[in-house]
């Protein structure tokens, strides 16, 4: 599956980020595994720490299994100022997992991150693609249970 | 061509998304059809209006009456009342929410002027309105010094942040010999509070594309990239629409209007990196790197991405470009301050009544920004500050609420006008904990290349957070500002010497905050 997704990109060094994301967006578990690294640094004649090194340098990757569901709670002023962290609370009564954890189930993963330019309905979480603004604790509560719903 | 009764205009953007307009439309167009109206109203889905409003908004024409925040059970309500029976529906309406209403200022829009006008999708709107004809003046009549010097003589100057002036910097770049030579758009949004490329995107993605097309045909690149941040992907759809239609258009490719230029321009995406803004780490970025900046010189200018000389230029900088061509830099002279001429796009964010945007001249005082195009405080609330330029800004108390807004003026600030954000602070906020906040973000966002930043964005949380809880004292607030002293001196790149901003105009301007939290 690797190969195919390295295969349809030249193989040129400025090229990683976009087989890197591409690599996530398709993985069940929205992460890049060693193997990952591995295929790449063949396919783009690279050293694996050079992917490593790219790969922790921007935060939408990871390393580690995540669950179907990324939320990520932007905590940047604008936001942390209407907020968030009252938002962040709630999640993690809701979910019962902290930041960076992943629900038992697999299907919600905690993540916090800088502004996603949504600032004027501050605050603000992403859930995969999906921007929710003008969030209280009742919103995100119906948020989630609307997701977990649907699965 | 059609002729309807009335324009409904929608606006699509990350807001209404996220209150869910695409069902909105489903139903509205739904209800429409089953009152036969189908064919006297027509429904336009374009970017943001321009008028602060929540949710959904929509405009409708002629009556030019604004609604906001609707509600899909709001709509046999809405159709029955105004499009049937013309009778605009009071409760719904913007101007009922408050006793505010949003100024309309279009006449003085260079950046905005078609943002919630016309259909962002359509290549046809745009050229409608004028559009592509400075690209067409730029590549057939004109020599590119001498769009140069049109560019220089506007006065236009950068809008990412340092204010370099733009015409000097291609300036540079056009006169060297080179295989190849590159424009590289930052679109690389970063700063916290700072929506304003994302809007202008959104709202008129070919205007951006055309202040890039003139900008490589007078620096003589072949080549351009829009570096965009992955999570604005209502933009990326929208500009990869546009830039298509441009190809099936002839208006970029090869040999464009048979003048012998060629011209590529592609997207790529970031992956979630502050510094990425910072040019040379976003040049890093491109090549499939991690963001670290690039010592200067030699600058991007000269030797940017893979060693080519490269112009790196915000999205608001190209977004001016089209207006001074077309209209000549003497009319574009006329908006902002003689120093500091054109316009600006702020978003204004925080307590205030309506959050949103503007364009107003450079030079326009924060209580105008404020009072006029936001509303004003939040009902019931005092102004207590405002951190003007996101995380890199300051904190502007209210004796200095009538600074004009202006690189020139603020020059005393370092600059800070560039990312255009205003965030406003009413006063049971905590400066404290707002510059909390920030550190936190700066502790997050340093790449860790050089150790002044690498230690001294640790070292500064570790101080603001002993403070925040009480166990701070003097001695700490000062020390606190010699590391960030030190860090503007020593550090490689902008973002460490950004800190000391924050902290020295929280310092100086409330200092009674610190003294009333620490110990004694």
């Amino acid at each position: 599956m690797y190969k195919e997704i390295c295969a349809k990109y030249a193989p040129n060094k400025d090229n990683l980020i976009y087989i890197l994301h591409e690599i996530q967006d398709t993985h069940p578990q929205h992460y890049i595994s060693t193997e990952a690294v591995n295929e790449i640094s063949k396919y783009l004649k690279l050293p694996e720490n050079h992917i490593y090194g790219v790969l922790t340098f921007y935060s939408m990757y990871s390393t580690t299994p995540r669950g179907k569901h990324i939320i990520r709670l932007c905590e940047s002023p604008p936001c942390y100022i209407k907020g968030s962290i009252n938002i962040l609370r709630k999640l993690k009564t809701i979910l019962g997992v902290s930041v960076g954890e992943t629900t038992k189930d697999g299907k919600f993963t905690l993540e916090l991150c800088a502004c996603l330019g949504v600032c004027g309905n501050a605050p603000v979480m992403m859930i995969n693609d999906d921007v929710y603004g003008d969030l209280s604790e009742e919103k995100v509560e119906d948020i989630i249970d609307k997701i977990r719903g649907r699965n | 061509m059609k002729y309807y009764r009335s324009h409904v205009l929608i606006g699509i953007n990350e807001t209404s998304l996220a209150a869910g307009v695409q069902s909105f439309i489903k139903a509205l167009r739904a209800q429409l059809s089953k009152t036969g109206l189908s064919d006297e109203i027509n429904l336009l889905e374009t970017g943001p209006l321009g008028f602060f409003g929540k949710g959904i908004c929509l405009t409708v024409y002629p009556d030019n009456v604004n609604y906001e925040n609707l509600k899909e059970a709001d709509i046999p309500l809405l159709v029955e009342e105004h499009f049937l029976k013309g009778r605009p529906v009071t409760s719904l309406m913007l101007e009922s929410a408050g006793k505010f209403s949003p100024k309309f200022n279009y006449a003085s829009r260079i950046v905005l002027r078609n943002s919630g006008i016309i259909d962002p999708e359509s290549i046809d709107d745009y050229i409608g309105t004028g559009g592509y004809e400075a690209w067409e003046k730029a590549l057939t009549k004109m020599q590119p010094k001498d769009i140069i010097e049109e560019v220089k003589e506007s006065g236009l100057r950068g809008r990412g942040g340092a204010g370099f002036p733009a015409g000097i910097k291609w300036g540079f770049t056009a006169p060297l010999e080179a295989e190849q030579k590159y424009v590289v758009v930052n679109a690389d949004e970063g700063e916290p509070g700072t929506f304003k490329d994302r809007l202008i995107m959104e709202g008129d993605p070919h205007q951006l594309l055309e202040g890039l097309m003139i900008c490589a045909r007078a620096v003589g690149a072949t080549k351009t990239y829009i570096y965009i941040r992955g999570e604005y992907k209502l933009c990326i759809m929208r500009l990869q629409k546009a830039i298509d239609d441009c190809r099936n258009y002839g208006i970029i490719g090869k040999n464009i209007f048979e003048s012998g230029f060629d011209l590529d321009i592609e997207i790529k995406i970031g992956a979630g990196a502050y510094v990425c803004g910072e040019e040379t780490a976003m040049i890093e970025s491109l090549e499939g790197n991690r963001g670290h900046p690039r010592w200067k010189p030699p600058f991007p200018g000269v030797k940017g991405l893979w060693q080519a000389p490269t112009v790196v230029n915000n999205v608001e900088t190209l977004a001016n470009v089209p207006f001074i061509i077309k209209q000549g830099a003497q009319e574009y002279k006329k908006y902002g301050t003689p120093q500091c001429t054109g316009t600006k796009v702020y978003t204004i964010l925080g307590d205030v009544a309506y959050p949103g945007l503007c364009e107003v001249d450079m030079g326009t005082t924060l209580r105008t920004i404020i009072n006029d195009y936001a509303g004003g405080m939040q009902k019931g609330f005092k102004f207590k500050a405002a951190l003007v330029g996101g995380a890199a800004g300051v904190f502007l108390p209210e004796k200095l609420l009538d600074v004009k807004m202006d690189l020139a003026s603020l020059d005393q600030y370092s600059a800070v006008l560039g990312s255009g954000a205003i965030l406003v602070m009413n006063e049971h906020q905590s400066i404290v904990d707002m510059l909390w906040s920030i550190l936190r973000f700066f502790r997050h966002e340093s790449c860790g290349q050089c150790a002044p930043c690498k230690t001294g964005t640790q070292q500064l949380y570790r101080l603001i957070t002993k403070i925040k809880k009480g166990e701070g004292t003097m001695e700490d607030v000062e020390l606190m500002q010699l590391i960030a002293e030190t860090m503007l001196k020593t550090s490689f790149c902008a973002l460490g010497q950004s800190p000391i901003m924050a902290i020295r105009s929280a310092i100086e301007n409330f200092r009674d905050e610190f003294i009333a939290i620490t110990k004694k």
